[in-house]
């Protein structure tokens, strides 16, 4: 592919200056490959934001995050009060706090869609299956993360949350206990605990995080993104073999991002200004308490993002099995690539019994985040055992009706409509 | 012409609503609680309400209960006040402009009440202004109860009603509960409370000791949450700003996307 800024097409200093790097670091290249000529479908709609603002609020809580640590401290004995110090005596410690706990919730709402936007469109069949099992583990450590995040400011939805998070690897047969203490560096929740939470919070996850991110992005620009028509667009190229659906993510939708972006502050900051508890979703009454391993609150919940796997712990009877159920729950997500067997891609050209079956998999999984807060009637119950069973149903009956499912005609090329 | 500030709360309140109807066990922090007055009107970030809410707050509040994250400082600076007007009048400790407020009680004191009176720093958020407003005004003599006095909200509660002389003092009135059933609002000693009688020999009329305990919750709102007044105050500029952004974002990306067809 020939390169559109030809090393030697100018004398200007700048030029100069990154054909230098560019001898050594090959950074004109790394621009084109992954930016300045990576070709994405020309179609993408609302749903393909979600992509970029994830990485949005992932620099946010990094960048918040390094501001925070500047003040808090890791110790039982302070961590409540210096966050209190952070909201009231730091110079906007209070925005760069609530920039922090938003970002929490917010990386949660993005990555949620993300998510529903690869299930609806078939983002993870081949060839994007490495792009949705690390995207999976992605998930999988952001829950980590922001679970161990959750425990910092020493309130008592952080003590009791951990408390009772920890304690779920106790159902292990044999090891569990003794895990328990491994894990918490105690027999309770303590300073021990909390040490080690917050070096796994600001070193450890984030790292993590960053490599599965660049593996992602990787992965995905190798194999080219999907679109809602579900048709490749490397399928028909041009004479100088650029996609004839394509268009370059420099300039089109680095400037479309930017709008996404500009929208989604525009929410962001809303909430930060006006509405940082989130009605008690984002930041807990409760844990404007200082812990206490004396007096166990009335109702313990996890946050909003938790609930529908948190439902379906407490819908199963047996601590074991609902710690089994709701572990498979998560690791499941891994195998869709090789569960769907339809033709095609796109909720577009599947059949009505695709949609259906999609869409009450939709309904019980908000369901479930809705139980998941409330306190667990005996109706409640019931409905999220039913809404477990569909969840499950879904993705274990896929290779089926994904099989029998009759596919609409896919178009040669993409269709815009937006 | 409506003002941006009324719609923005406007709009926070409706989220509220959203978020209360899709969670209401979240208010649950305080248990089940029976608030009879409702929700409390309060104007957290006016500095003359939370002059007044100060003023009933160190007279009769500072005496048990401190604000442990409260620099006096603070308070001089959010309530227009100067750092010498908050160190008299505010301050029975000995505290400098620089310090936390602290409660007037000796550390032993617990004894007196059975309990310590708890740190109202941040009582506003982890309880709500509702509680805090219905809370104030609840109580009601009970011979039955050490100190004298007991409270429909937060029941057999060992705190006196130390504005009595202001608010006077009303009844509670109770009916048994009935057999198998359990009280729509709150039971205290195996009765259910219907409600409160006149209010007989107080200096204050009702309204005017509602508008008071009004102020006084404003301050602990302020005091909970001390950067709601910049909140509301830089908000609706970032979010101006962030519209012009987003709107020539907007039109940047339409110029760019003219030759997509």
């Amino acid at each position: 592919m020939a390169r559109p800024i030809p090393a030697s097409s100018s004398s200007s200093p700048a030029s100069a200056v990154l054909n230098w790097f560019d001898q050594r670091l090959g950074v004109i290249g790394f621009w084109n490959q992954h930016v300045g000529q990576y070709y994405a479908p020309k179609n993408f709609n609302l749903w393909y934001y979600f992509g970029s603002l994830a990485l949005l609020v992932f620099v946010n809580q990094i960048v918040t995050g390094i501001w925070l640590t500047m003040h808090y401290k890791p110790s039982e004995a302070e961590a409540f009060a210096s966050v209190e110090y952070i909201m009231r005596d730091v110079e906007w410690g209070w925005l760069i706090r609530y920039m922090h706990s938003t970002g929490a919730s917010m990386f949660f709402v993005v990555v949620y869609l993300h998510m529903f936007r690869g299930l609806m469109y078939g983002s993870y069949k081949k060839p994007r299956e490495l792009v949705w099992t690390i995207g999976v583990a992605i998930f999988l450590l952001l829950m980590a993360e922001a679970f161990l995040g959750y425990v910092l400011p020493w309130g008592q939805m952080s003590f009791w949350g951990a408390q009772v998070i920890v304690s779920l690897f106790g159902a292990i047969p044999l090891i569990g206990p003794d895990l328990v203490i491994w894990i918490q560096g105690d027999f309770l929740p303590s300073d021990a605990t909390l040490n080690r939470f917050f070096a796994l919070h600001v070193i450890a996850l984030p790292f993590a995080l960053a490599f599965l991110i660049v593996l992602h992005l990787a992965a995905l620009h190798e194999v080219g993104s999907n679109n809602p028509d579900g048709v490749e667009i490397k399928k028909k190229k041009d004479s100088s073999g650029k996609p004839l659906d394509g268009i370059p993510f420099h300039p089109y939708y680095t400037v479309k991002d930017l709008f996404g972006a500009g929208f989604f502050l525009i929410v962001f900051f809303f909430i930060v200004f006006f509405y940082p508890t989130g009605g008690n979703l984002f930041l807990e009454m409760d844990n404007f308490i200082p812990a206490d391993p004396l007096v166990t609150p009335a109702h313990i919940k996890p946050v909003w993002y938790f609930t529908p796997y948190y439902a379906m712990l407490r819908a199963i009877p047996d601590k074991l099995m609902g710690v089994i159920v709701m572990g498979a729950a998560t690791l499941i997500l891994f195998a869709v690539p090789w569960l769907d067997r339809a033709n095609v891609k796109s909720i577009r050209y599947r059949g009505l019994l695709s949609k259906a079956i999609i869409g009450i998999f939709a309904v019980s999984f908000v369901t479930l985040g809705w139980l998941g807060l409330q306190s667990g009637s005996e109706l409640q119950t019931i409905v999220a055992r039913v809404c477990t069973f569909i969840y499950f149903a879904f993705f274990i009956t896929m290779p089926i009706w994904t099989a029998i499912d009759k596919s609409l005609p896919e178009p040669d090329r993409l269709t815009m409509d937006h | 012409m409506i003002n941006p500030m009324t719609a923005i709360r406007f709009l926070a309140a409706l989220l509220t609503l959203f978020a209360v109807a899709f969670a209401p066990s979240s208010a649950s922090a305080a248990g089940a609680t029976y608030l009879p007055f409702g929700h409390a009107t309060t104007t957290p970030s006016d500095p003359a309400t939370l002059q007044k809410g100060a003023q009933l707050y160190f007279n009769y509040c500072a005496g048990c209960h401190g604000l442990q994250y409260k620099r006096y400082s603070r308070l001089a600076k959010d309530l227009n006040l100067t750092e010498e007007q908050v160190l008299t009048n505010f301050n029975f400790t000995g505290a400098g402009i620089g310090d936390y407020v602290k409660s007037s009680m000796p550390k032993e004191s617990a004894a007196w009440f059975g309990v310590a009176p708890p740190d109202l720093s941040l009582t506003a958020r982890s309880r709500g202004i509702d509680w805090i407003y219905n809370y104030l005004l609840s109580f009601y003599p009970d011979p039955t109860r050490p100190i004298g006095w007991n409270n429909t909200v937060f029941p057999n509660a060992s705190m006196p009603h130390v504005l009595w002389h202001y608010e006077g003092i009303k009844q509670a009135q109770f009916n048994p509960v009935e057999a198998g059933g359990h009280c729509k609002t709150v039971e205290i000693s195996g009765q259910c409370f219907e409600g409160f009688g006149e209010t007989s020999g107080g200096l204050h009329s009702a309204s005017e000791y509602q508008r008071d305990m009004a102020a006084l919750t404003s301050f602990l709102e302020y005091v909970g949450e001390p950067a709601l007044v910049d909140r509301e105050r830089f908000g609706p500029w970032v979010l101006l700003y962030l519209s012009l952004f987003t709107l020539i974002a907007w039109l940047l990306k339409t110029e760019y996307w003219k030759d997509v067809h």
